[in-house]
């Protein structure tokens, strides 16, 4: 209400009001994508905002910088996930998520303390992944041009008499209007040269 | 009733909404027969255009039959007039209705402070198509009301299908005002970018207004096949390039006239890299529209040639060579069109058989396929050009 106060953009009294929502154009595969998008949002702003107690918690202490790039990586994926082309921003998810299972397998050795938590943080980022893997298929599934789709029209012309004869058939009755006229003859501009 | 509703991106749903009713003594109420999804409500779909708000109804291509009148309306509508409802709202007595230009008309815009803000000057009210025109409630449903109906409307006689006059309400007047922008003239060479609905019925605008060669551009091979029908030279810019085949076409010299139905959302392929570029500062909105085709246009229109754009834009652009523009002496031509201008010469073709607008109808579903027909229609499979709804 306060949003559309500012902008005085709501809907006037009297026009139909929703009284009950029916099937929508989104897909589920679309709505999971979504779901994607921000949680690389909120994941991608965490590694910007505090590198160092992720990094510290996996024992990946010499790697903060990494992780705070790992975050820019994140929110740039998540910002074509949202959109209407949400198999890119699907496809740098999944990029990304291999750069992470890399790096996390880098914790999981015996001498780090925090292996645990590298351990588990593969386990979610390998479901994740998966969820990704569903999602870029899902949408790439269900926004795809189907076979068949390049159908010959060829017989549409939509001139009656034929496209031949149909040429210049509006002019019997029609003339551009002189508000619409952009150019005009010799004849108009230069009377001298065209005598 | 039942409607087509904007949620969000990507997101109509077929809702079941309250029924309109009549506000104003202009107004009438008409129940739907037919309606369309035009290639500008998936702008909408896509949420490119601002002030579109969840609950929105969408649709702004509508014919039905008249079933109550406001007192004021009377002199001109009564309950049974079977009427086409042109996008645009006009009210016939302002200065810019009375030149003609009805769809920058000053008074139907009742958000006009939005307008004016947006736009630097309002423009007319439209149907389903954000708050910026109005607000307006669409047509995209079982009834409609219509604002200052007395002017608004075009009566149809009975005796000839929805199919054939359905699209005076946007897409023939739109390609039509395209072509006549264009000031096509005999000998004339006119390439038309985009063959979508508003492209294919400006390619035959062109053709009925004596263009000596008419060429289609797209990709999508069922749009092509259909530009072809009507006699056009078509063009697959993904097979090869534009500007080298139009200047082929041409002498080297380049089309006289150069149309943009295609507006803001030009498609992006490697092939051209600009598009790319467009589509990532959309994306971090530091740009509002793929102004590829403007880009093309400029650069092979023949020198003092003119530029029609017809196709939607939305807001602000990057790197448009006006150098070239200005160096070529080209003349810009552009607006939404002014429906009513055009839509007594056009219901005269239709009824004595030079044009039939019904060739690009490719898809007749019942409204409540509405959801997954804007889907089919965006993702253009099942080779759908132009989707025709049925409340």
């Amino acid at each position: 209400m306060p949003l559309t106060n500012l902008t005085h953009i709501a809907r006037s009294e009297g026009d139909p009001k929703v009284q009950r929502k029916g099937p929508s154009s989104l897909t589920g595969a679309d709505r999971l994508a979504r779901a994607l998008g921000w949680f690389s949002v909120g994941l991608g702003l965490t590694e910007l905002i505090a590198p160092g107690r992720l990094a510290r918690a996996l024992g990946l202490d010499d790697k903060e910088g990494l992780i705070r790039a790992y975050g820019a990586r994140e929110l740039a994926s998540a910002v074509p996930t949202l959109s209407i082309d949400k198999p890119v921003g699907l496809a740098a998810r999944l990029g990304g998520d291999a750069l992470d299972l890399g790096t996390l397998a880098t914790a999981l050795h015996r001498d780090n303390p925090k292996r645990h938590n590298a351990a588990i943080a593969t386990a979610l980022v390998a479901g994740i992944t998966l969820l990704d893997l569903t999602a870029f298929f899902g949408v790439k599934a269900a926004h795809r041009r189907s076979p068949g789709s390049d159908k010959d029209y060829s017989d549409r012309s939509g001139l009656p008499r034929g496209a031949h004869a149909s040429r210049g058939l509006a002019r019997r009755d029609f003339e551009i209007p002189p508000d619409y006229r952009a150019e005009g003859s010799v004849a108009d501009a230069v009377p001298a040269l065209a005598s | 009733m039942k409607a087509l509703v904007w949620h969000g991106k990507e997101d109509v749903r077929y809702d079941t909404v309250s029924d309109p009713e009549i506000e104003h003594p202009r107004d009438a109420i008409i129940k739907v027969t037919s309606c369309a999804i035009c290639g500008s409500d998936l702008h909408l779909f896509h949420n490119l255009i601002p002030a579109m708000l969840p609950g929105d109804i969408l649709g702004h291509e509508s014919m039905g039959e008249v079933v109550e009148v406001g007192s004021a309306a009377k002199g001109s509508l009564k309950k049974g007039d079977r009427v086409v409802i042109p996008f645009t709202i006009q009210c016939g007595e302002c200065d810019q209705c009375r030149r003609g230009n009805f769809s920058v008309c000053e008074r139907t815009n009742r958000k006009g402070d939005l307008g004016d803000k947006a736009f630097g000057h309002r423009t007319a009210g439209l149907f389903g198509y954000t708050h910026l025109t109005g607000g307006y409630p669409g047509g995209q449903a079982e009834y409609l009301r219509v604002p200052f109906a007395d002017t608004t409307h075009v009566k149809v006689p009975d005796g000839i299908d929805d199919e054939k006059v359905l699209f005076l309400s946007d897409i023939l007047p739109t390609g039509w005002q395209a072509a006549v922008q264009a000031d096509i003239q005999p000998g004339d060479t006119v390439a038309v970018w985009g063959c979508g609905p508003v492209g294919q019925m400006t390619i035959r605008s062109a053709i009925l207004l004596g263009a000596e060669q008419v060429i289609g551009i797209d990709h999508l091979p069922e749009r092509l096949s259909m530009a072809a029908a009507a006699g056009a030279v078509t063009i697959n810019f993904l097979e090869e390039s534009v500007v080298e085949r139009l200047n082929a076409l041409t002498d080297g010299k380049g089309p006289h006239k150069c149309i943009d139905a295609i507006g803001t959302e030009s498609h992006v392929t490697p092939t051209q890299p600009d598009t790319i570029l467009d589509r990532a500062k959309q994306m971090l909105m530091a740009e509002n529209d793929r102004p590829h085709v403007l880009r093309e246009m400029i650069y092979v229109c023949r020198p003092a040639g003119v530029i029609s754009i017809i196709g939607v834009y939305t807001g602000l652009v990057d790197k448009i060579p006006m150098g070239q523009a200005m160096n070529k002496g080209l003349t810009f031509r552009m607006a939404q069109a002014h429906v009513p201008r055009w839509t007594g010469d056009l219901l005269k073709m239709i009824e004595d058989g030079r044009i039939d607008p019904s060739f690009v109808i490719t898809h007749k579903v019942d409204l409540s396929q509405g959801p997954d027909m804007y889907r089919t229609f965006r993702d253009k499979a099942d080779g759908c050009i132009k989707v025709m709804l049925r409340p």
